[in-house]
């Protein structure tokens, strides 16, 4: 148990690549940090600087407080979960899980109850005479994981542990990591591609973004208050929906109507300085926060305007309603590479028309291809800086 | 995918016959080991006498047993060392990034492709000057120049198919780096270790051209050596019989060898270490 401590951690590939750029983070005894972002944003690197598997070009790293970068990795204590397994084919199920305690020279009885308690918790009582070779991606995944809960080390590293799991399994896995964590108190850092996971299990998430650290913060302040249109759009799913606007007095002029900005909105606008009279801004806004106008009884705040739903999907619980708005190009270099990288939801694309999410109550009246009419909740709205990307807004709610 | 019947006939006849055509040698001098002298040239594909006596007769000739002795000693020093060479040169290639790495391959394949006799006439001059003629350091040293980079070639392939990021793994478990490499590298790399010795040993065993030019007398003569000089029973006849059953029984370790090894060898052990 310890508290891990990167500062100004740079990593350079041996072919001048910078993979990770002066990255700061605290992560507190116990902590379950979540790292995130799109593939290749430097989040493996970071994780096996931690190990001890890469070499630190620059910064320093501690771990309980003391400074570890030319430490060996099995002198930091520490267990990892590898992205692609790292499983020891010639050694079985229980051989692999029981490795590192063998090494420790734990006694063979010590081991074999260990092991099987993790297999228990992981479904793979009847596999751990099997060899790697012979199970299914998603049971190497979970043997790999097993070879890291069996230990009690000073932090876990976890490289997309659950990424090869089905659906129903992977919901088991994460209440099973998260009650884990928190039984056994021990540090965490978790990468994760997946939304749900993300928002779920971290008491914190860092979000990279071609090696440099984005924003760091619970996940409803990531949520509620992301600092630049990168967090914005890879947070959340459906992710955030992206317009074009124009600041006027007290509003600001969208394709969807003028919509009346909040107090608290306009002290920031203002704070920030600049003219706000005039200014070119892009708007987003979270799918979540619209309604079908029907549905909204004596709003406290909020724009109503018509549409024509395109696609309408039924979720069950909700529906997902996709229509589009006409309005110049939403421009900016972090949406295009939030595009790019296809884990994220629908980025409005170059075009005069912008395709809109909303998540509507299951409740709804809308339907498909007939005219219908909408509801934003605009003190939800955020307001987007279009050439730095940064956000106007510094205190928006926090749920 | 299914293949048609006729297909299948058709692969199997192909097989057949390159089957066939590469074991009738192989039968016919076996058959031949076992011809009664007196009928050895009669043409027959079987023996029409059947006997032992070529068997029991080379093993008598001190000949022949000495030469067995230097090819099993020659060939297993000349393999147990290059391997061992091997294996470091190797382990270098496949996982440290040093200038003239290409380079250092290349040459291996070059000198593994060099023809052997080009090099044998100054060698015989050099051998009898410094008193390595006719000894078994005069023939494990020209085996391992050519048997060493063949090795160091093969083994590097093999090196390269290992998941290096099991060490990692077995570092972070906990283990000093001498402990991942015995304990997860090693026995991942054992298939390939054999693969390689056993080539080498071929190599050794084989070889005729060395065996027969740098040395004359049972105190290193090697057995291809041996059979070339093999007396006939008497100045009229031909040893035939003799020269068949000797080449038999240094098949038969070979065939074993590789038998033995064969299920090691072709199972790909590193299977499931790794996703994709
Ligand atoms: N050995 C290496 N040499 C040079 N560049 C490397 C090396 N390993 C990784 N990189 C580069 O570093 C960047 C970050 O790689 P990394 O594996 O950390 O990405 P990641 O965030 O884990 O991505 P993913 O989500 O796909 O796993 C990538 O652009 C990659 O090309
Ligand atoms: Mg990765």
């Amino acid at each position: 148990m310890a508290d891990i401590t990167l500062e100004h951690i740079t990593k350079r590939y041996g072919d001048g690549y910078e993979a990770v750029k002066d990255l700061n983070l605290e992560i507190a005894d116990g902590e379950f940090m979540i790292l995130v972002g799109p593939s290749g944003c430097g989040k493996s690197t970071a994780l096996r600087m931690v190990a001890g598997l890469e070499d630190i070009s620059d910064g320093q790293l501690k771990i309980g407080g003391e400074l570890v970068n030319d430490r060996a990795p099995k002198d930091r204590d520490i267990a990892m979960v590898f992205q692609n397994y790292a499983l020891y084919p010639h050694m079985t199920v229980r051989e692999n899980m029981g490795f590192a305690l063998k090494l420790a020279k734990t006694p063979q009885a010590e081991i074999d109850r260990k092991v099987n308690e993790v297999a228990q918790v992981l479904d793979l009582e009847q596999h751990l005479e099997r060899k790697p070779a012979n199970l299914s991606g998603g049971q190497r995944q979970r043997v790999a994981m097993g070879r890291a809960i069996v230990r009690d080390p000073k932090a876990f590293l976890m490289d997309e542990p659950l990424s090869n799991l089905d659906a129903k399994l992977r919901v088991q896995m994460r209440t099973e990591i998260s009650r884990l964590q928190q039984q056994l108190g021990t540090t965490m850092i978790y990468v994760t591609h997946d939304q749900t996971e993300a928002l779920t299990l971290g008491d914190r998430i860092a979000v990279m973004r071609s090696g440099v650290l984005q924003q760091v913060g619970s996940p409803g302040e990531l949520y509620a208050n992301p600092t630049n249109l990168f967090v914005a759009g890879f947070v959340g799913s459906p992710s955030m929906n992206f317009l074009p606007g124009e600041l006027a007095d007290g509003v600001v002029k969208l394709p969807i109507g003028d919509v009346r900005l909040s107090d608290e909105a306009r002290q920031d606008l203002e704070g920030g300085g600049g003219p706000a009279k005039g200014r070119q801004v892009i708007a987003g806004m979270r799918p979540e926060h619209f309604e079908d106008s029907g549905l909204v009884h004596d709003p406290p705040s909020g724009v109503k305007f018509p549409v024509t739903i395109d696609v309408l999907e039924s979720m069950g619980s909700e529906y997902y309603a996709y229509f589009n708005v006409e309005s110049g190009r939403v421009a900016s270099q972090e949406l295009d590479e939030l595009a790019q990288d296809s884990g994220v939801g629908e980025i409005p694309h170059a075009g005069s028309r912008t395709q809109v999410v909303a998540r509507l109550d299951a409740a709804s009246t809308v339907k498909q291809g007939e005219p219908g009419e909408l509801w934003y909740d605009s003190s939800r709205l955020q307001l987007f800086d279009p050439e730095s990307g940064r956000s106007l807004l510094t205190h928006s709610k926090v749920d | 995918m299914k293949r048609s019947p006729r297909e299948i006939t058709g692969w199997s006849a192909a097989i057949a016959i390159v089957v066939i055509a590469s074991l009738i040698p192989i039968v016919w001098i076996i058959s031949l080991s076992f011809k009664d002298p007196s009928t050895i040239a009669d043409g027959s594909f079987l023996p029409t006498k059947w006997t032992w006596t070529n068997y029991s007769g080379i093993f008598k000739q001190s000949l022949f047993t000495d030469a067995l002795r230097n090819s099993i000693g020659i060939a297993l020093i000349a393999t147990l060392i290059s391997v061992v060479l091997a294996c470091f040169a190797a382990y270098a290639i496949a996982r440290l990034d040093f200038p003239g790495k290409r380079l250092i391959l290349v040459f291996a394949l070059a000198i593994a492709m060099f023809p052997p006799i080009s090099i044998v006439g100054p060698l015989y001059n050099m051998w009898r000057n410094i008193g390595l003629y006719d000894t078994w350091p005069g023939l494990i040293i020209p085996y391992m120049t050519f048997a060493l980079p063949l090795a160091i070639f093969t083994l590097s392939a093999f090196f390269r198919e290992i998941p290096w990021e099991l060490e990692q793994a077995a570092q972070v478990d906990g283990a000093t780096p001498f402990q991942a490499f015995f304990k997860v590298i090693a026995p991942l790399a054992a298939p390939g270790v054999f693969t390689t010795a056993i080539l080498v040993f071929l190599f050794c065993w084989n070889d005729f051209v060395f065996a027969v030019s740098l040395t004359s007398t049972s105190k290193a003569e090697t057995v291809p050596a041996a059979i070339a000089s093999f007396p006939g029973a008497s100045q009229f006849t031909a040893p035939i019989g003799s020269i068949a059953a000797a080449a038999v029984v240094v098949t038969i370790p070979i065939i074993v060898i590789v038998l033995l090894f064969q299920r090691r060898i072709v199972a790909g052990l590193t299977a499931g270490a790794v996703k994709g």
